[in-house]
């Protein structure tokens, strides 16, 4: 396959024809910050998080192709400024309270903030949504007020699994991610899909129930590691 | 380093646990060293109740969920050089913001001190009457993080935050070379 190099914070990059800023920057060993992204899932450019200078212009580096000498800031002051004010708005529109949430340590939300040095969630009141929580289903609930709407188990679910069990609904700041159905017992959603999958949901909104505080707070994901260490490392080796 | 005039630390606990200033204690044995820098003016350590004068640094744990938090943390602002937030209460209501939109209630305060009152199935109050006592500190409508309430310099994260992250900010601050976090340091649980 025919490639090219372009660069990113002054580092020369390969990448493969058609591939995104993002995926050449894997490849590469650098990390990108994401939140709408998942590895196996088709891109969104939703979450803006990884939006990079490509040329002077700020781009979604999921979306946006990677191109012959292109030149990507990726890593710089005022680029890791915008995402310190796009993940604090995150935390503003949802109830964020990490210290009562079961995902907290393993949520890539709060795994960003911390990556973007943020001491505080956000500096704003919270909106604090009252969004009913749906805990119909025997083995799998959803507290929609921790939503981010990043849409990847509407992805993964469509796309992966083939159901389509989560959509979009509402407009502007009322959009929410809804069931496919009354609520989520009446659907075909079942705890063994990929889009219930603990990789999926960034944050602690689709909970799988009986396997909470399985792995104690202090031993998960982002506690031992900042997020987009697995792909740094690639760099080293 | 003797010779110096030791740093003047107040701290007070509003809507919170007392975990943060247990955490303190995580410093171990470096608090020994770090004491020989400060001395504390207005704190439940001291149990001094009011500022005896003007202090260096000021350590807040907990978010304000009366009028007499409010209080308190105005008291703070005015009489400290430098107002630290500690834990995840001070910097975004943590715990008893729960109260705040988990209810899922138009009137969360209503429906939360009736459900600890008069509802709640375990409940035990043969009065059937929500505490009202005038001495009682009036509660705010939601439980706010400090900085809504006055300007907060620093905020030291998590819930409790760890004996290194107090260490970092505490050294730092009292040096006068403070520059925020190690960022695999932070956690906000």
């Amino acid at each position: 396959m025919s490639g090219f190099s372009f660069q990113i914070d002054g580092v020369e990059v390969t990448a493969k024809n058609g591939q995104t800023i993002m995926e050449a920057a894997d490849e590469a060993g650098i990390y990108i910050p994401r939140l709408c992204d998942h590895e196996g899932l088709r891109h969104q450019g939703g979450c803006r998080v990884c939006t990079v200078k490509a040329g002077g212009r700020s781009v979604a580096a999921c979306t946006q192709p990677a191109a012959l000498d292109l030149v990507v800031e990726n890593e710089t002051p005022h680029i890791n400024k915008l995402r310190r004010d796009l993940v604090g708005m995150l935390f503003n529109e949802g109830n964020h309270l990490c210290p009562i949430c079961e995902a907290s340590g393993n949520c890539e939300l709060q795994a960003m903030a911390y990556r973007l040095g943020m001491t505080e969630p956000t500096k704003f009141p919270y909106l604090e949504p009252c969004r009913p929580v749906d805990a119909s289903h025997p083995d799998i609930a959803l507290d929609n007020n921790r939503c981010i709407s990043c849409g990847r188990c509407v992805r993964a679910s469509q796309d992966v699994d083939g159901k389509g069990i989560f959509g979009y609904v509402g407009r502007g700041i009322h959009r929410h991610i809804a069931a496919n159905g009354p609520d989520l017992q009446h659907t075909d959603a079942e705890v063994t899909d990929f889009a219930i999958s603990a990789e999926v949901c960034p944050v602690g909104c689709i909970i799988r129930k009986r396997e909470g505080f399985a792995r104690p707070i202090g031993e998960r994901d982002y506690d031992d590691h900042l997020i987009g260490y697995d792909i740094e490392k690639k760099r080293d080796e | 380093m003797s010779d110096l005039p030791k740093a003047r630390i107040a701290t007070a606990s509003l809507a919170g646990c007392f975990g943060c200033h247990m955490a303190l204690l995580d410093i171990d044995e470096r608090l020994i060293e770090l004491m020989k820098l400060v001395e504390f003016d207005r704190s439940p350590l001291t149990d001094i109740k009011r500022f005896t004068r003007r202090c260096d640094i000021g350590i807040i744990e907990g978010g304000c969920c009366n009028e007499e938090n409010v209080h308190v943390l105005q008291d703070f602002r005015r009489n400290c050089d430098i107002l630290v937030g500690i834990g995840q209460c001070a910097i975004m209501g943590g715990l008893p913001a729960m109260r705040n939109a988990i209810m899922h209630s138009d009137e969360p305060l209503r429906e939360c001190l009736e459900e600890a009152y008069i509802k709640g199935p375990f409940t035990q109050n043969k009065t059937q009457i929500i505490p009202n006592d005038p001495a009682l500190p009036l509660l705010l409508d939601k439980v706010y993080p400090c900085s809504e309430v006055v300007e907060i310099d620093y905020q030291i994260p998590g819930c409790a935050p760890t004996g290194d992250v107090i260490y970092e900010a505490l050294a730092g601050l009292l040096s006068g070379r403070f520059q925020g976090f190690e960022r695999a340091h932070i956690r906000f649980d």
